[in-house]
């Protein structure tokens, strides 16, 4: 109950502050609404190996995949801001308080994946007009997909930092993992594209399954293998990353 | 109210190969009486916010004991927390919220419920004087009232024991003074102040006693009075041009001089007795055939009592 009542307040805060500064917001959406409007344009014919036969069929393949790299790589920066405000005394100022450790970061966390998810809901919403024609069922799953996805990034970031606390050697240890990720798995131009032996080594990626899961939900294929597989698979990690994010922070901050 | 034993507490910096030890704390005792004002005074790198941190749980010391408002620090540090209130040395307020938003949200924190919360929270802002910009955002304030937004932020669970560190650096004078009144207000209603600053003039104006720590070590304690007693004798101050190393040779080991310090005006003299001490510095000077501008008699400073205990001084800094 407590925990819950804590992490509410983190969790509240945050998003207070991400109210607060709207220009932060604005530059997260700046780049994926730029790749929609600038680069989409260029993939019915690209796209029409993979299935593409009209916008709307291109829209629904690239949109997923904008989502992926969207939470993804914004997840995966969570860290630099925990580091400041570690560094800052904001943390510190929480830790003399009998206030729950996990909730600091858990608070943290959901609320960067709740700014993502709004960015991600916006995305969607400018790519309606054109083309992009989605089951909201369906769609509303994909975003939980993505959430997930989301959460997982950020507990990932907020682990690495606390291994590696200065932000100079966060930053290259951060693209080595979330570079090679979002290759193998597909999220710019669907693998269907690649010769065989890397789409090989990217079935152990398991970001390239949730990437592919996503997009069957926005093509409206809930029932491809990489729907429940990813869903596992992003269950499990985003499990799994929390679990070390909390277990490091309570060590480091005690 | 504060009980410590002997604590100790190190850092290890740098990398595998090129390690190096900071030994920040090295086996403090102190104790501190229920409602007094306790000045941790010392330079840059004494070992102060460290000790304050210890203090406040959020470091773990590596030896040593302490017991604050009845509460033990290692096995409980829960406890601790709830009777410690805590003000970091380069403070927390947050750019882009409110007074009272923060202080509503470190009331919760401790546990309160959002009535409880919301009240505390206007009290505190009323005995800050901080009711009239409590709804604007913390990046408007002046640095002292962010400081007294701070300040508010630690006694908002009404603790019984206070840490400032560092309460006044970077204020103005009237600030300053301003906060020292807040400081005696909340002792004088029982609280138990440990506050850390590099300022003699506050050590002197504002504590109870002092403590003054150097390289992590204590070296003096007491009332400032009594510290200030405890340097044996006067202090003849001689404003020389230029002539300070060549004076400071002649008055070496005479042996009405205890003690010599050079600065860059003059020189400073540790004697027994001022009144006898004068006559002959100023015959030696003149044998000497070194002109100085002024002779002057003082009473021991706490900065005195610094130079005399490590060698150095406080206030060239
Ligand atoms: N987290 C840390 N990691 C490594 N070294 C540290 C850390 N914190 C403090 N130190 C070192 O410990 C020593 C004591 O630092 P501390 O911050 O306690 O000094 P201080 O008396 O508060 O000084 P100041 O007046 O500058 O605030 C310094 O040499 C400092 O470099
Ligand atoms: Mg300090």
């Amino acid at each position: 109950m407590k925990f819950l009542r804590d992490t509410w307040l983190v969790y509240t805060r945050q998003l207070l502050l991400v109210w607060r500064t709207p220009a932060r917001l604005v530059i997260g959406f700046l780049q994926p609404i730029a790749y929609l409007l600038l680069f989409a344009p260029l993939l019915k014919n690209a796209l029409a190996s993979a299935g593409a036969r009209t916008y709307a069929d291109a829209y629904r393949i690239y949109v997923p995949g904008l989502l992926v790299v969207l939470v993804l790589l914004s997840g995966f920066f969570a860290g630099f801001q925990l580091l400041g405000e570690l560094r800052s005394g904001v943390i510190e100022r929480s830790r003399v308080t009998p206030v729950s450790r996990t909730a600091l970061i858990l608070g943290r966390a959901f609320s960067e994946v709740t700014t993502l998810m709004g960015q991600a809901v916006v995305i969607t919403i400018v790519a309606l007009p054109f083309g992009l024609t989605v089951e909201i069922g369906w769609v509303l799953l994909a975003y939980v997909m993505l959430a997930l996805m989301a959460l997982m990034a950020c507990a990932l970031s907020y682990a690495m930092a606390m291994l590696i606390p200065s932000p100079a050697a966060l930053g290259p240890l951060i693209n080595s993992v979330s570079q090679p990720l979002s290759l193998l798995s597909g999220v710019l131009l669907p693998l269907t594209l690649a010769p065989g032996w890397l789409v090989t080594i990217a079935e152990w990626n398991p970001i390239y399954w949730t990437t592919n899961g996503t997009r069957a939900l926005f093509t409206g294929n809930p029932g491809d293998t990489s729907v429940w597989l990813g869903m596992l698979i992003v269950v499990a990690l985003a499990a799994l990353t929390v679990t070390w994010a909390t277990r490091m922070f309570a060590r480091q901050v005690r | 109210m504060i009980e410590v034993k002997g604590l100790r507490k190190s850092f290890t910096l740098g990398k595998r190969r090129k390690t190096r030890t900071v030994e920040a704390v090295r086996g403090v005792d102190l104790s501190v009486a229920e409602g007094e004002i306790f000045g941790f005074l010392g330079p840059n790198g004494a070992g102060k916010t460290t000790t304050a941190r210890i203090l406040c749980t959020l470091l773990e010391p590596d030896d040593g004991h302490a017991v604050i408002a009845g509460a033990d620090l290692r096995k409980d540090p829960a406890a601790v927390r709830t009777k410690v209130g805590y003000v970091p040395q380069g403070g927390t307020t947050t750019d882009e919220v409110t007074a009272r938003e923060e202080l509503v949200l470190q009331a919760r924190m401790y546990g309160m419920h959002k009535t409880e919360a919301v009240q505390r929270t206007e009290e505190a802002l009323a005995s800050f004087e901080l009711t009239e910009f409590a709804d604007r955002q913390c990046r408007t304030y002046s640095g002292g009232q962010r400081r007294r937004v701070d300040i508010a932020m630690g006694i908002i669970h009404r603790p019984k024991v206070l840490f400032l560190d560092e309460p006044t650096t970077g204020l103005d004078p009237q600030s300053r003074a301003h906060l020292w009144d807040e400081v005696r207000r909340l002792r004088d209603a029982g609280m138990t102040v440990f506050l850390t600053t590099h300022y003699l003039e506050e050590a002197d104006a504002l504590c109870d006693r002092i403590a003054i720590i150097d390289h992590g070590e204590i070296v003096a304690l007491g009332t400032p009075t009594e510290l200030k007693h405890g340097v044996a004798g006067d202090v003849v101050t001689v404003g020389l041009n230029g002539d300070g190393p060549r004076a400071a040779e002649l008055l070496t080991g005479r042996d009405y001089v205890h003690n010599l310090e050079l600065g860059d005006d003059g020189l400073r003299l540790y004697v027994d007795d001022g009144a006898t001490a004068m006559p002959q510095i100023m015959r030696a000077l003149d044998g000497g055939d070194i002109h100085f501008d002024t002779v002057e008699l003082h009473r021991p400073s706490l900065d005195d009592v610094f130079l005399i205990k490590t060698g150095r001084s406080l206030r060239d800094k």
